[in-house]
């Protein structure tokens, strides 16, 4: 059971917004679209599910061309970012819901929607009302309609972008394990990062309605292929600076060098993009390493359990990640300390370089 | 110099309310000061918004008095407040152009020309609307509105105070991290008195000088963002700080020892003899308990997961499960490895709430 995207184009207005995607969704899998909005994750989904038809290529699931068949008579369920229930109807109603208009026998309906319901803790709320129920209840109602439905391909449009982060934590952590063992591949969107990797599975990273890359979530993440898979793999934003190599030196625009630091010394002379995240570089008050910028603090954000300090350092403004709570105040000079084993390094043309530097960056 | 007194503030509902859990803001005593920004924070539910309802007039509380400097504020209208407020949706004229927009609030109260000009250059430069300001507000983008309604709330420098229910709401979450850092130098930069209502974390912690953590119609604690992580003065201030939050191990501590599980943890201060209380926990996040090569106790890992940034182990200690932060390169799920838990950041709690020990 795998689905294939095949040279997938799909158009609005004369515009060209889905560019000539081809994937490949191995059965029993979990597949997240990661991109910011607007990168075409939910029109790819809507092409997948059959609500919209592609201007160019085909759909395979399973082999079959599926391209032309409707939604209907497609193996597919779909939840969506707002809580989508018939109010009029009990939690027991809305999830037998798609079994009732495929005429599923009663007794069978009454099993199936149980044991969903058992996995999706909603037991004891089957005869409540959706309006008596809570956000993360509403939404678990939604995922239990699409769990009891036995579709090959499940799509979840960002479900839990309108929960509380406390909530998102938890039925994160639920979701790969409710459908699990369904043999479903299942297809998540959404527009953070953090949410890709708790979910793990394969990533695609899109930009502009193209893929950009696609495989193992952390392979994605650790090993980005390019400079758009880099940034939106990345939050807080990837830092980046434009340098040149000439004559072995490294030259951060025309008149400060960085010198001769190892980590270059593989790359032809040229001009290319220095990345890296947050994490890879420390705060403190002086250099410590071969790759070291001093700056002003602007900002200090906090997201619970980490600090991210926004530095200026003259060139642009980075993002620094310290563990705990940590107030750095604005105005405070600084020194950003970036870990050489773990920068990215791009050409003009966007794709990464792969230069010795970076093998065992992650060791 | 204008504060806000909440004086023994309570709110029900429902008429008169014989239980406690009959209120929907349990009685509150704070004093909000000017020029300091303050976040209430809390799931929804947890009667945050009533609050802000409260200091904006839209709900006139059943119990206790609301104090704008000295002056009893409880029962009068919205409009003799003098406050500013910012709401979820954008709230602008779309036929007026952006300066216009920001000068409104300071033309209804008939300030001279060469003032409103000045604070409207101001406020647009701190927004980054400078740019915009010829412009007309119809036709922007929803994050762009949303901008010039934060303007329009910060433009008045003569307010009491300024209220922002969910301002980031329709931010596209790529532009929130700079709306929330432009918020936070505004606040430095402006002598007002800021209360933020949100349910998310990075706000309220980015934001607030200190932040009003609120459940089930309690302000469960009130503090800087550093007291809330490294200090939770209640278990759910521990789980809803922090991502993933806090651990909580039934215990029972004496002196500075606690028992967990059979096993022996030390701990930072000396607390008297609580080893019959079963309501007692012991409180560790997992910044602070750490896999060691030394001697430690011995936990089983069931399962890593990878965060990028970070990589964290939920493990079992005896048969308590704890979530702890572990280095780049360990895999062994199935492995038993030693744990080490910080002394000095573990906390002992009774019935949810945070003892204090003595020092050693």
């Amino acid at each position: 059971m795998t689905f294939v995207l095949d040279h997938i184009g799909f158009d609005v207005g004369g515009v060209r917004v889905i560019d000539d995607v081809c994937l490949t969704f191995q059965p029993a899998s979990l597949n997240v679209l990661l991109g910011p909005t607007l990168a075409g994750k939910t029109t790819i989904m809507r092409l997948m599910a059959g609500l919209d038809q592609p201007a160019t290529g085909s759909l395979l699931h399973d082999g079959q061309d599926v391209t032309g068949t409707p939604v209907r008579k497609r193996s597919v369920a779909m939840v969506y970012q707002q809580f989508i229930n018939y109010p009029s109807l009990t939690v027991y109603a809305n999830i037998a819901s798609p079994l009732r208009v495929a005429g599923v026998a009663k007794s069978e309906i009454d099993t199936r929607v149980r044991e969903a319901a058992r996995v999706l803790r909603l037991d004891n709320l089957l005869q409540r009302m959706p309006g008596q129920l809570s956000g993360g209840q509403q939404q678990r109602t939604a995922i239990a309609r699409a769990l009891v439905k036995r579709a090959g391909l499940v799509l979840l449009d960002e479900p839990l972008a309108n929960l509380d982060y406390k909530l998102r934590e938890e039925l994160r952590e639920e979701l790969p394990r409710i459908f699990s063992h369904t043999g479903a591949i299942l297809i998540y969107a959404t527009t953070e990062p953090s949410e890709a990797l708790l979910l793990a599975g394969s990533t695609v990273t899109l930009s502009q309605g193209r893929v950009t890359q696609f495989g193992p979530t952390s392979k994605v993440y650790r090993d980005p292929a390019n400079i758009d898979a880099a940034r939106v793999f990345s939050d807080p934003p990837l830092n980046e600076l434009p340098i040149a190599k000439q004559n072995e030196r490294i030259m951060v625009q025309q008149d400060r060098s960085l010198g001769r630091p190892n980590a270059f010394s593989h790359l032809p002379d040229g001009t290319y993009r220095l990345a890296f995240r947050a994490d890879a570089a420390s705060i403190g008050p002086a250099a410590t390493g071969e790759l070291n910028f001093s700056g002003t603090v602007l900002v200090t954000e906090i997201s619970g359990s980490e600090s991210f300090i926004h530095v200026d350092v003259g060139i642009g403004t980075w993002v620094c990640l310290v563990s705990g709570v940590h107030d750095w105040a604005p105005g405070q000079t600084a020194t950003v300390n970036i870990d050489p084993t773990r920068v990215f390094i791009f050409d003009s043309s966007g794709q990464r370089v792969q230069a010795n530097v970076v093998q065992g960056a992650e060791a | 110099m204008t504060s806000i007194t909440l004086d023994r503030i309570a709110h029900s509902y429902g008429g008169k309310p014989r239980l406690e859990s009959d209120y929907q803001l349990k009685p509150i005593q704070h004093v909000w000061e000017q020029g300091f920004a303050y976040a209430l924070l809390g799931p929804s539910g947890c009667g945050k918004t009533t609050l802000l309802n409260i200091i904006s007039g839209l709900v006139i509380p059943s119990e206790g008095r609301l104090l704008f400097g000295d002056k009893d504020v409880t029962h009068l209208p919205t409009e003799q407040r003098n406050i500013a407020q910012v709401f979820q949706f954008p709230v602008i004229y779309d036929t007026m152009t952006v300066a216009e927009n920001l000068a409104f609030p300071l033309k209804n109260r008939r300030l001279a020309k060469p003032v409103i000009d000045r604070r409207v250059a101001e406020i647009a430069k701190m927004l980054d609307l400078t740019a915009d300001l010829n412009r007309r507000a119809r036709g922007l983008t929803a994050d762009a509105k949303q901008k010039i309604s934060l303007g329009r709330g910060l433009v008045r420098s003569d307010v009491s105070a300024v209220l922002f229910d969910e301002p980031l709401t329709v931010i596209d979450p790529a532009l929130k991290w700079e709306l929330r850092s432009k918020l936070k130098s505004v606040h430095r930069a402006l002598d007002l008195l800021m209360i933020y209502v949100t349910h998310d974390q990075t706000e309220a912690l980015t934001f607030a000088d200190k932040v009003v953590v609120m459940n089930d119609g309690r302000a469960v604690q009130i503090g800087a963002p550093a007291d809330l992580f490294y200090r939770p003065e209640h278990t759910f201030v521990g789980y809803f700080i922090g991502s993933p939050g806090m651990n909580f191990m039934p215990a029972g501590v004496k002196g500075n020892r606690a028992e967990v599980a059979g096993f022996e943890v030390r701990l930072g201060e000396i607390y008297g003899d609580l080893s019959s209380d079963q309501s007692v926990q012991l409180g560790v996040r997992p910044e602070f308990v750490s896999v060691t090569s030394g001697p430690g106790l011995p936990a089983q890992v069931r399962r890593v997961v990878d965060l990028g940034r970070k990589r964290l182990a939920h493990v079992l200690l005896g048969n308590h499960p704890l979530v702890v932060r572990i280095p780049r390169e360990m895999e062994g799920v199935g492995d038993v490895v030693n744990i080490s838990i910080d002394p000095a950041n573990t906390h002992v709690y009774v019935a949810d709430v945070r003892v204090q020990g003595r020092a050693p």
